[in-house]
């Protein structure tokens, strides 16, 4: 257990450097951003001196490795810095919309993981059969049509032409919670549909790869019925290729949500990145970016952990 | 006395078919018979591709994948098997028919513990709860003399060693006491010393709960021991039958007998050089480690001389290939020398001039990961030759030629094959004739007929004497196996724990008196001879048993 202890410090260490190279490309990325905030924000009439005294005012007059570490420094601090359209301290502008948007990935997750997996198993043990065929016609399709369009027909079909879901997903702080499951019923499914075939195609690539394995014809010679072979002897086996799909999944719950937000009306922090993208509101920018590259290297971490904590070899040493 | 007991198995005209290509079915095995009475051994022998395991997995119903049951009837106590619903099959499986494989380490689950894995089938079967099938496990254990018998089912398989795991699995077999087990070949992967262990221990548990049993192996010797009956086998036929003895002694066919003369083959052992000879390779006091921590080597010396060859014999982790590694320069040593020809030779491999790289070269124990398949057998041994001598165009294919000749493969057959279009021994011709292409002075040969089937390794036995003749080479023969030892070898390297226990010319080596670990090395290599390993236990009691063990 210390091992992996060890392993875990490392890897948040590694972690920790990583997201340090992100937060430098995002700067810069930002900084290749076409135009000047201070004449977006003072239009077209403004004086050349109107300009540059709103510059100065919100620093933009210092060199740029300056204003990295000056704002790398506040992050450090938890300070994010404040909003140059609103003026609203960032953190506190992020903070709601990010849990709206974790809200709506663990909704989507639960009924995703659970069903990418019952999927995945069912196709193992009745490869080839028509069940097999059809549940991978489908996933696909799901898959290969753009989120957009999925949220789109959702809506069409499941609140248009049958009024049983709300088509906006507009909420409230104090929306009680089944109220908030109901209103977001409709994200969650597109989410759902654009992220299970991905999980399901591996959990059942996995297990099969492992059916040719002298373990499992020894099971199978054993009299173990044809479920249990796949549950209990190939699925604890195939668990780290399908542990790293879900992380990288969940993570595109978290920041793959941009188009869905939009679609839904969802006040999450993909709507607020289109947001301050076009208000070059660059402090919200750069700390939506940060989030989502922490949410990437926090679950490929934990798929890490989980894969080597499935592994005996590495849980039990000799 | 047979004829007094109940037949348990009969099969008759068994045919199985393998799919090898789209809707293409062709038959492997073709019309088999076997009829096993309780309480009856019966060996299956003949080389790979015979049909040995198909046949034995069709006795429990079972094919694998791409294989189907295609004729004939396979009786198992009363009940047809061949065309029995899959239910009814699976509650036979494990109950009274088991199964105990080659490999332990993969045939165990990694993600369970061991007595999980010994009390699930008796679970399945409604044979009792839980705690009493894991006090029988621990009883099994007992009996086949495992250590720690309480304790040693409650770890996981990568914890225990690869010969108890085979005596775990064999008690596993025995869980729901079952009429009939199939070992299909149960000791192959295991060193000679930890065989002796298993196949006393399987003997004596088959004796003892009077369980029939298939026991399906390549080594005769192994076979002597264990069968009461020996059928040989040859491309899904059957060559012949006898009881054991008779087998032995008098096999009417020529197949039978060519696979019975095969240890015989020993070339004599040539004069030891003048001691005024530089050797080829000197290896001088070498110690050598992975981790810089712990030493794997310690203090490893010996020489090799043109012409001669040099078997390095231990059991596996005793440093034979770590010490093959330190001399091509894959792993620096610690301390020590490698000399060629008087001349230390750089530690790493990165350091040593075309002209030191050539002149060391190696032939790999699995020839079908050492050739890359996806080149041509031209390709794979004009590299060498292009890379070491400059050889293009006509001349390249020249010496292709020249070298397919030497190794008896016919030049314009093979030149544009793929790996994949030859047979095993083929393949480790090629690899053969790929060392040969650098014209070294010096081959190390790590285990290059362990993989083969005993008449093939022989032939590549002989092309290697033959080309160590003409060519002057000298070779270091790394194996376990020593009757490997006895037919190629002029002296002879003792390995243990990364130390050189013993060496000597070979004629030395093979009388006593010996080291005590060269001893149980020679014991414990089964002959021919169906009271050896009764014999051998004998004389050595418990405690030889033991030191086999550990």
């Amino acid at each position: 257990m210390n091992d992996l202890v060890a392993i875990v410090v490392k890897r948040l260490g590694f972690g920790l450097v990583t997201l340090l190279a992100v937060s430098i490309i995002i700067f810069g990325a930002v900084e290749l951003l076409p135009g000047d905030l201070a004449q977006a924000v003072l239009g077209q009439g403004a004086t050349e001196e109107t300009v540059r005294e709103l510059r100065a005012q919100l620093g933009l007059d210092r060199s740029p490795p300056e204003r990295y570490l000056a704002w790398l420094g506040g992050v450090f601090q938890g300070d994010f810095g404040q909003s140059l359209a609103s003026k609203k301290d960032v953190a506190s502008l992020i903070g709601p919309r990010f849990s709206n948007t974790l809200f709506l990935a663990l909704y989507a997750a639960a009924i995703a993981v659970p069903l990418a997996m019952f999927l995945g198993i069912a196709a193992a043990l009745y490869r080839n059969s028509w069940f097999d065929r059809a549940t991978n016609v489908g996933t696909l399709t799901a898959i290969s049509s753009p989120e957009f369009f999925v949220g789109y027909i959702l809506i069409l079909f499941l609140a248009i032409k049958n009024p049983w879901f709300p088509a906006l997903s507009n909420v409230t702080p104090d929306m009680a919670f089944t109220e908030r499951l109901n209103r977001l019923f409709l994200p969650a499914m597109t989410m759902v549909l654009v992220v299970t075939a991905h999980m399901m195609r591996m959990t059942r690539a996995a297990i099969i790869n492992l059916l040719a394995s002298p373990y499992i014809e020894m099971a199978r010679l054993k009299g173990v019925p044809q479920y249990k072979v796949i549950v209990k002897h190939a699925l604890p086996n195939a668990w780290a290729p399908i542990i790293n799909v879900v992380a990288l999944n969940l993570a595109y719950l978290i920041t793959g949500v941009v188009l869905v937000e939009v679609v839904f009306v969802y006040p999450g922090i993909g709507q607020l990145l289109v947001d301050s993208v076009t208000k070059r509101d660059f402090p919200v920018v750069q700390a939506c970016c940060l989030i989502f590259a922490a949410t990437y290297i926090l679950l490929n971490l934990a798929a890490d952990v989980g894969a080597i904590v499935s592994n005996p070899r590495l849980r039990h040493r000799k | 006395m047979n004829d007094k007991k109940e037949v348990l198995l009969k099969i008759r005209d068994l045919r199985i078919e393998a799919n090898t290509d789209v809707n293409r079915w062709d038959e492997i095995v073709h019309g088999v018979d076997i009829t096993l009475h309780k309480g009856e051994v019966l060996g299956l022998i003949g080389e790979s591709g015979a049909g040995k395991s198909t046949i034995g997995l069709a006795a429990m119903g079972f094919t694998r994948d791409g294989c189907r049951i295609s004729g004939g009837t396979v009786e198992f106590d009363g009940m047809e098997l061949s065309n029995m619903p899959k239910p009814q099959l699976r509650k036979l499986r494990g109950a009274r028919i088991a199964y105990v494989a080659q490999s332990a380490a993969a045939s165990f689950n990694p993600s369970h513990r061991i007595i999980d894995q010994h009390t699930e089938s008796p679970l399945q079967h409604s044979l009792g709860t839980r705690l009493e099938n894991e006090a029988d496990a621990k009883e099994l254990y007992r009996k086949l003399q495992l250590p720690n018998p309480d304790e040693i089912g409650f770890r996981y398989p990568h914890q225990v060693s690869g010969g108890q795991l085979q005596r775990a699995m064999t008690a596993m077999a025995m869980a729901c006491r079952p009429d009939l087990i199939i070992f299909d070949e149960p000791t192959t992967a295991l060193d000679v010393t930890t065989q002796i262990e298993v196949l006393a221990a399987i003997r004596n548990i088959v004796e003892q709960f009077d369980t029939a049993a298939i026991y399906i192996t390549h080594d005769l010797a192994v076979v002597a021991q264990m069968a009461d009956t020996i059928k040989v086998l040859l491309k899904g036929n059957e060559v012949e039958e006898a009881d054991t003895q008779t087998m032995l002694d008098s096999p009417k066919d020529d197949y039978t007998k060519s696979l019975w003369s095969v240890r015989e083959f020993k070339r004599e052992q040539k004069p030891a050089p003048a001691a005024s000879d530089t050797p080829v390779v000197s290896v001088k006091n070498i110690d050598a480690s992975y981790d810089g921590q712990i030493n794997i080597l310690h203090d490893v010396s010996f020489d090799l001389h043109r012409g001669r060859t040099v078997a390095v014999v231990g059991e596996s982790g005793s440093g034979k290939s770590t010490t093959a590694r330190v001399i091509t320069g894959l792993l620096p040593p610690s301390a020590g020398t490698i000399e060629f020809n008087g001349e230390p030779l750089p530690p790493r491999h990165t350091d040593r001039s075309k002209e030191q790289l050539r002149n060391v070269q190696m032939i790999y124990q699995m020839a079908d990961t050492a050739l890359n398949p996806k080149q041509t057998i031209g390709e794979i041994i004009g590299r060498p030759a292009e890379f070491y001598e400059g050889l293009s165009g006509s001349q390249l294919r020249r010496r292709v030629n020249e070298l397919l000749d030497m190794i008896e493969l016919e030049p314009d057959t093979y030149y544009r094959r793929l790996p994949s279009e030859l047979s095993g021994g083929q393949k480790q011709r090629i690899g053969i004739a790929r060392a040969l292409a650098a014209k070294p002075e010096f081959i190390i040969c790590d285990e290059v007929t362990s993989a083969l089937d005993q008449l093939v390794a022989e032939g590549i036995l002989r092309l290697l004497d033959r080309l160590q003749s003409e060519l002057d080479l000298a070779y270091m023969f790394i194996t376990h196996d020593l009757a490997t030892v006895r037919s190629i070898a002029d002296h002879v390297v003792v390995m243990q724990y990364g130390r050189v226990v013993e060496q000597g010319p070979k004629d030395e080596m093979f009388r006593p008196p010996h080291d005590p670990y060269t001893d149980l090395l020679l014991s414990s290599v089964p002959e021919m001879d169906p009271d050896w390993l009764t014999k051998l236990l004998e004389s050595r009691g418990e405690d030889g048993l033991k030191a086999a063990g550990n």
